[in-house]
């Protein structure tokens, strides 16, 4: 008898052991979205992880769109996004009971990237705006060579398509004949295949890349070109700050409330001179003023 | 011996009490609701994924007009007109789900792939049935239906990082990832379907009738192309229609092999987009409830209703060439 009362007894301690256990992982934060931030992420979530033993971070990528509307259906914490949230999406929130809060956690310089063997250096914007809305179908019509352009963009659940058709496009369509490609990488994959081919994606994926050139961009005929990579080959912080570069974006960070608890911490850790240094370490820009 | 035969009378009485006995019975009849239970559920979830499919696709008509699958008349800026866009642009100011461009990618990828593979396939089945030496035949049927277990995911990384490049050697084309390529790589998964059925209408033709042609004095080839392929070309057309269907509905393939741009063409040679790849690349991250999300399921509901339509021609075709043969 005093043998089963024993083992009833290690029984329940057992039983409790695991139940603390799964209380105490309960308390992780999940973060989805974007696919272009989702190796800062991952990088943020291990250095702060490491710091902390206690909180566990997950991080999914799946892209802006997916990230903001996970958010609404209340399936992760925060929600990752390299464009800023659309109002149609607050007005949903709303409606399910959210109100989206919006950190600026970095920033990054959308580069416009050609083939190697590509001798055009610098573009317009409305130069760009006429490649892809498919007015400019030959190199040679940009003083190229006499070569089709080949168009890749991003799936639409991209913040980069969207970022781009805002500030590029001025909203207008894509040409039909754009090729959709998964990821930046598969953009790189292409470009540097294709001798004709023009993609976009963040600066940091092409910077060591051989087979690829990154195009400096003019606001308009007649301003300065530039580059988002300075020449000693690293990215270049100012021009992104003040804008001079014309295509640079924040990159955001969306909870379903003011943040509390863990969540905040990790937030404020991430906008934190030790979390900005994480963003100069993955290939982002830092914000002003943390370095 | 009065003893022995008593014995046996018993056992066979024994017997019979057993074959009256109620248990097995009732448990008969338990695995026989079982086994009918099993059968009227696949056409049970057939109905419930019907239902579910048109419900969500027709709430597409709540917000857009019937006109809107077709194209949209849009102002445009830089032409200075109003022009009717046939386009698949579902992020947009003004969305446009025209289904046009993502039908014809569809076609433009399973036409060809199943052209492909039916050439090969019928070729491959003659073979089979009617030249192959048994042990030859022995090897080369469960290879070929091996093709049929790699995974598609598998052959699109394929055509995507190796076929990709050498066919745009070969023809010189403009778009390394075109219609063509995603093709090639339906083509390898259709293939065995085809390969399997055409040789099984091929055995089917009966014995006698090879016989009586040889009789006649025709030859090998005479036989095959004269008397054995006629007899079969139901169950022939049937496997290429199954084929088509299976072609409509592969996904992982053009995905990766077809560059996904909505063109409005019917240049092989060009990048498509496809009715699966348009469903695989946007539902995952559209809001519930939207319209884009209705759109998606509309796209869902028309290849739906078209690989339905496909294989129930086929299986009626089949059928009768069943019913032809028992005669």
């Amino acid at each position: 008898m005093r043998n089963f009362m024993k083992k009833i007894f290690i029984g329940i301690s057992i039983f409790t052991l695991i139940i603390s256990n799964v209380v105490y992982a309960s308390e992780n934060i999940t973060v989805k979205g974007s696919d272009t931030i989702v190796i800062l992420g991952q990088r943020w979530a291990e250095h702060y992880m490491e710091k902390n033993p206690d909180v566990s971070i997950q991080v999914t990528g799946g892209g802006s769109g997916t990230g903001i509307a996970a958010l609404i259906n209340g399936t992760t914490d925060i929600a990752n996004s390299s464009r800023a949230i659309k109002t149609s999406e607050v007005d949903k929130a709303k409606q399910a009971g959210y109100y989206p809060e919006e950190f600026k956690v970095a920033l990054d310089s959308l580069a416009v990237v050609v083939n190697k063997a590509n001798p055009i250096n610098e573009l317009t914007l409305k130069q760009l705006m006429g490649i892809y809305t498919g007015r400019v179908n030959n190199w040679s019509e940009l003083g190229g060579e006499n070569k089709p352009i080949l168009r890749y963009c991003r799936e639409s659940n991209s913040g980069t398509y969207v970022f781009f058709k805002e500030h590029v496009l001025k909203n207008q369509d894509y040409a039909a004949d754009c090729q959709t490609m998964p990821g930046t990488s598969a953009v790189n994959n292409a470009v540097s295949k294709d001798a004709g081919g023009v993609g976009y994606g963040g600066a940091a994926y092409f910077l060591n890349e051989k087979n690829i050139k990154i195009i400096s961009v003019k606001k308009d005929e007649k301003s300065e070109a530039v580059n988002p990579v300075k020449p000693d080959g690293k990215l270049d912080y100012e021009a992104a700050w003040t804008h001079r570069y014309p295509i640079a974006r924040y990159l955001y960070m969306y909870t379903g409330f003011k943040p509390k608890g863990k969540t905040k911490a990790y937030i404020d850790w991430i906008l934190s001179p030790d979390g900005q240094k994480v963003v100069e370490e993955v290939g982002y820009i830092p914000l002003q003023g943390s370095v | 011996m009065a003893n022995k035969n008593l014995m046996s009378v018993d056992n066979s009485f024994e017997i019979a009490q057993l074959l009256t006995k109620k248990e097995p019975r009732r448990s008969e009849w338990a695995i026989e609701k079982i086994l009918s239970f099993a059968g009227i559920f696949s056409i049970l979830i057939i109905a419930l994924i019907f239902v579910f499919l048109f419900k969500e696709a027709v709430l597409f008509f709540k917000t857009a007009s019937p006109l809107d699958l077709i194209g949209k008349w849009q102002y445009d800026e830089y032409e200075g007109k109003t022009v009717f866009k046939i386009m698949w642009q579902a992020v947009s100011e003004v969305p446009k789900y025209s289904l046009i461009p993502l039908m014809l990618g569809s076609f433009l990828v399973a036409i060809p792939g199943t052209i492909i593979a039916s050439f090969f396939g019928i070729g491959s089945a003659i073979y089979l049935s009617e030249i192959a030496p048994v042990r030859i035949r022995e090897t080369l049927k469960p290879t070929l239906e091996l093709l049929a277990g790699i995974p598609s995911v598998v052959v699109g990384f394929f055509m995507l990082a190796v076929a990709a490049t050498l066919i745009q050697n070969i023809f010189h084309t403009k778009f390394r990832l075109n219609a063509f390529v995603g093709a090639i790589g339906v083509s390898l998964c259709t293939f065995p379907i085809i390969v399997t059925l055409v040789e099984d209408a091929l055995r089917a033709v009966p014995k006698e009738l090879r016989d009586a042609s040889y009789a006649l004095g025709a030859t090998k080839w005479q036989t095959i192309f004269g008397a054995v392929i006629p007899a079969a070309v139901s169950g022939i057309s049937a496997a290429i229609l199954l084929g088509f269907g299976r072609a409509l509905g592969e996904t992982m393939i053009v995905v990766m092999a077809t560059g996904n741009a909505a063109v409005v063409t019917g240049n092989i040679f060009s990048s498509v987009r496809t009715m699966t790849a348009n469903i695989a690349a946007e539902l995952g991250s559209v809001d519930h409830g939207s319209e884009h999300y209705y759109a998606l399921f509309l796209v869902g509901a028309v290849l739906f209703t078209l690989t339905f339509f496909i294989n129930l021609i086929s299986e009626i075709i089949l059928n009768r060439m069943r019913q032809k043969l028992r005669m």
